[in-house]
Formats: C-alpha cells, structure tokens, sequence
C-alpha cells in the first residue's frame, strides 16, 4: 500500500506485521498482517475498538515489542529494539518522578553524553517550546496532567527524534485540556516537524490531528480502513465546526463504530 | 510530626477553646504529665512495690555523674550501630540482584523467606557456641536482624518498580546498567528506607535481649545486673533510656526518609 508516497522511501514500513500472544487455544492474535506505509513527517493517527492492535502495533514500532511474524522499516533498515529515532510517548506520561521538568527533558541527553552546557542549551529551548519555562525546576508531583504530559513531550522531541509515536497521550486529560493540547502539538509538529503516529480512542480527536486517519479492527487485530483527511493546516476552531470536518468525522465514526456484523453481534 | 501546624493553631486564640483545638504536641505533654502523676501516685501510696518517678530520675542523676549511663549507652549503641550498618550493606546489593536476576532471586528467596521465619534471638545459643563470648555473637545477631527485614524490602522495591518508567528509559537511548543507575535504584529507594526502619527496630530490640542473655557490657547487660541486685530504679532508668534512644534513632530516620523522597506524591 503506497498512499501518495510514490517514488519515495516511506519513513516507516510495516510490512506484514503480526503478533501474537501465548500459543494454542488460549493464545489470540493482537495483530493480523498489518501493511502500511507512512510518509516522512505525516500525521498519521490510529483508531479502533480495544483489541484491534493499535498499542500493539505501536509497541512493536518502538522496539518495545517483538514481532511473531513481518517486519517493519524505518527509513528502509529493520527494527531491532528501540533507537533515538523514534521517541514514545506514554499514556501515563512515565515522568521520572524524582527528577525536576529539567532533568526529565535531559535524561535522554545525558545518555547521549551531551556536555553540560549544550544539554542546557537544548533543554531550554523545549522547555519553552512545550510553555513549560516558569516550570523547569519543578518535580512532577507539582504539575498538573496536561503539564506533565508537555514535559514528556519536550522530553521526547529533545533528543531530536525522526518520529514520534504517541500512545493515547491526552487519554487521561479532561476534555478542556485536552483540545488546549491538541493545538499545542499541532503547533509544535508544524514548528519542528516530525512523522508522528498517534493513537487516540476519540474520533475528533483523530480527525482533526490528522493527515491520515487508520482505523482498524478487532479480532483479530488488523487494518481496517485508511481515511485521509484533506483539510489545510493549520487546523482552527472554525474548521472543527466546519460541514466537512463533520463529513469526515461521520465516515470514521462509521468506520469505527459499525465494522462487521460478527463484531457487532458480539457487544 | 507537624510542628508548624502547631505553632499556627497556637495563635488562634480568638476560637473557643475546646480539647480538641489543642495542639497535639501540647496533648502530648500533658499525657505524659499525667503518666508520671499517675506512677507517682501509686508508688507513693505503696500499691505496688516499685520506684516511683523521684528514685528514678535521683538514680539516673548518679548513673550520669559516674559516667556508668554513657558506658552503657555507648557500648548498646557500638553493637548495634555495626551489625546494622553491615546488615543493610549487604542487604542492599543482595535485594537489588534477587529484584533485577531472576536465577538469583529463586536461589536466595527460599533462604531468607526460611530464615526470617527463626527469631534472631534463637539463634544466640548457636552463635556464642561458635563465636565465642565477645563481641561477635552479638553483632551477628544484629547483622541477621536487619539484614533479613532490609532485603526483603529492597527486593519488592526492585520488582515493583513500574514498568512504563523502565520503557521510558530504553525508548531514551538507556541500556540495562543505565536503566538500573539511573531508574531501579531511585524508584526503590522509598522502599529501601522503609526496610532500613525496619531493620533499625529490630536491631535494637536485638540488641537489648542479646545483652541480657550474654554481655559485659550495655544497657541489657545493666538491667541484667541490677536484677540480681534487686536494683528496680536502675532497672528502670535502663528501660526508659532504651524507649528514648529506640525513639530518636526512628525520628531521625523518618527524617532522612522525607528528605530522600520529597519526590513522592503523598496523600495529604
């Protein structure tokens, strides 16, 4: 599957990609033969009913997770753990509790054995990317949800990531914060842009992020349908109440909601 | 405990006082006020035949000027201070490999899950026959006290150490020896320094019947003597020197605890 990315090398290739878990009777397939393709710096996010694989599919593009079967490319070379290429952002934000938003930022640097003075440097300047500046010596436990899951997202631009991979990041965020954090990565992807894959369960939320939504389904795990989203960017207030967004929105809560008979049978 | 909140309670004197709006360092006090007029009272009347609160505090006057108390004092505290500084030195690399090594942790679980089941004191008998009447036995002891109550909480530290701060660290570039230095260790140390509590209590406890059963020397070894003696008041300033020192060592723990773990979200 090649969706406008003829001719070039796609940034990330899954190709085949399946997963199983335990074996035999008791085992289930997470993830069914996924095929897809995603173009360097494309917004692409990810929806489906639990169990169609998302979290599975984007563990296994972190390195977190094997694969049973398939492979997946990035830049053309195979996955084989995780790489500073891709960095992962968590539902739970996965601060370091004891470190300050600063040192949370750096850790990654720090690994990379970044002298003192630059790792300040480059640290500032995503501190302040993602407003958390008044915030910097702050310990987590201060900050609310949404602060904290800007800190994990400064943490993981810092070292300078081909791609970001984002699980359910405004999962836990009222509804209010979470529209505030919508524009706030939409502005951060648009300032420095990265391939981002970015799973969520909320359909706006899919739809109005994205250059590509992915639905996929359940049982097993697979793709289901790629649903582009030909809306300019940057995306505003207007266009979220515009008719076409509503258009868009409606095929993929269709999509999402009403996907097979035997599933339905199923609820 | 929270000694701020007091003094603010303390200058509302505009509220009706009540008992409960006292500040509970002041309850405190008078609890203990009250404690000591009620053992007063019943020794003064002769109801049971102990020491009342004047013996005591006169014998304690003496134990001090002779410099006997600090002997004491200092000879409990040297035992007690050396096992359990060998005791949590070992306990924390040997938590830390059960937690991380699986292979290691099936090999010494059965260990010290069998061994924390012997009460430290029942193994005196064995040590003084193997160690001789010195120090050793007694130290030993000690060491196995807090050894035993530290590694079985530096272990659950270690194995409940969450699982996404460990994915966070590796998709950051970490390998295993910076993911250990950098995220096992400071996510279990809240629970390594409640081990280290642990471990202190019962040194102590330790430290006290050992000396009683076998010393020269130490606030056990004191009381023992006194019982021979028929020495009820310095049996008593032994005890409440135990009570306070067990008291101080424990606060002063709780204190380095809040301090190395100012990071935790607390319940309020």
């Amino acid at each position: 599957m090649t969706q406008g990315t003829q001719g070039m090398q796609p940034k990330i290739s899954f190709q085949d990609v399946t997963r199983r878990f335990g074996d035999g009777e008791s085992g289930f397939l997470a993830l069914d033969r996924l095929n897809l393709d995603i173009a360097d710096g494309e917004f692409v996010t990810v929806v489906g009913p639990s169990g169609c694989g998302k979290s599975t599919a984007m563990n296994i593009a972190a390195g977190l997770l094997d694969v049973t079967d398939g492979r997946v490319l990035v830049d053309g070379k195979g996955v084989a753990g995780p790489g500073p290429e891709r960095g992962v952002i968590f539902q739970q934000y996965a601060l370091f509790p004891w470190l300050t938003v600063r040192q949370n930022v750096e850790f990654g640097l720090r690994i990379k054995g970044m002298p003192a003075a630059e790792r300040r440097r480059v640290s500032d300047h995503f501190i302040d990317l993602v407003g958390l500046k008044d915030f910097a010596d702050a310990l987590p436990k201060t900050l609310s949800g949404g602060m904290k899951q800007r800190c994990a997202i400064a943490r993981a631009y810092a070292v300078n990531p081909t791609m970001l991979l984002m699980d359910e990041p405004f999962g836990a965020l009222d509804a209010l914060t979470r529209v505030n954090m919508q524009d706030q990565l939409l502005d951060t992807w648009s300032r420095e842009r990265r391939t981002v894959i970015f799973i969520t369960h909320d359909v706006d939320e899919a739809v109005y992020l994205a250059n590509r939504v992915i639905v996929m389904a359940s049982k097993p795990g697979r793709l289901h349908k790629i649903i582009p989203v030909d809306l300019p960017y940057p995306r505003t207030e207007a266009m979220r109440l515009s008719p076409e967004f509503a258009a868009i929105r409606n095929e993929v809560w269709h999509s999402v909601y009403h996907q097979k008979p035997q599933i339905e049978a199923k609820h | 405990m929270n000694g701020a909140a007091t003094t603010v309670t303390d200058e509302t004197e505009t509220r009706s006082r009540s008992v409960a709006d006292l500040p509970p360092l002041l309850i405190n006090v008078v609890a203990f006020a009250i404690g000591i007029a009620i053992w007063w009272a019943i020794t003064a009347a002769k109801l049971v035949v102990l020491p009342g609160p004047y013996e005591v505090l006169v014998r304690a006057g003496e134990l001090i000027r002779n410099g006997q108390l600090f002997t004491d004092i200092f000879a409990s505290l040297r035992r007690v201070l050396t096992g359990f500084a060998l005791g949590v030195a070992l306990a924390i690399p040997v938590g830390f490999l059960m937690g991380w090594y699986k292979v290691a942790r099936a090999l010494i679980e059965p260990y010290v899950q069998f061994f924390r089941m012997i009460p430290p004191l029942a193994v005196i008998p064995l040590a003084i026959v193997t160690m001789g009447i010195d120090e050793a036995p007694k130290i030993f002891v000690i060491f196995l006290a807090s050894f035993l109550s530290c590694v079985v909480a530096t272990y659950q530290g270690v194995i409940s150490v969450d699982r996404t701060l460990i994915n966070a660290a590796r998709v950051l570039g970490a390998r295993d020896g910076t993911i250990f230095a950098r995220v096992v260790i400071p996510a279990s140390v809240p629970f390594i320094l409640v081990g280290v509590r642990i471990g202190l209590g019962s040194a102590w406890a330790t430290v006290v019947a050992a000396e009683l059963i076998a010393a020269q020397s130490g606030l056990g070894f004191r009381m023992q003597q006194a019982q021979l003696y028929y020495d009820l008041p310095t049996i008593f300033v032994s005890l409440i020197t135990i009570g306070i020192l067990g008291l101080l060592m424990d606060r002063l723990l709780q204190a380095t605890e809040r301090r190395l773990t100012q990071w935790q979200e607390r319940a309020q």
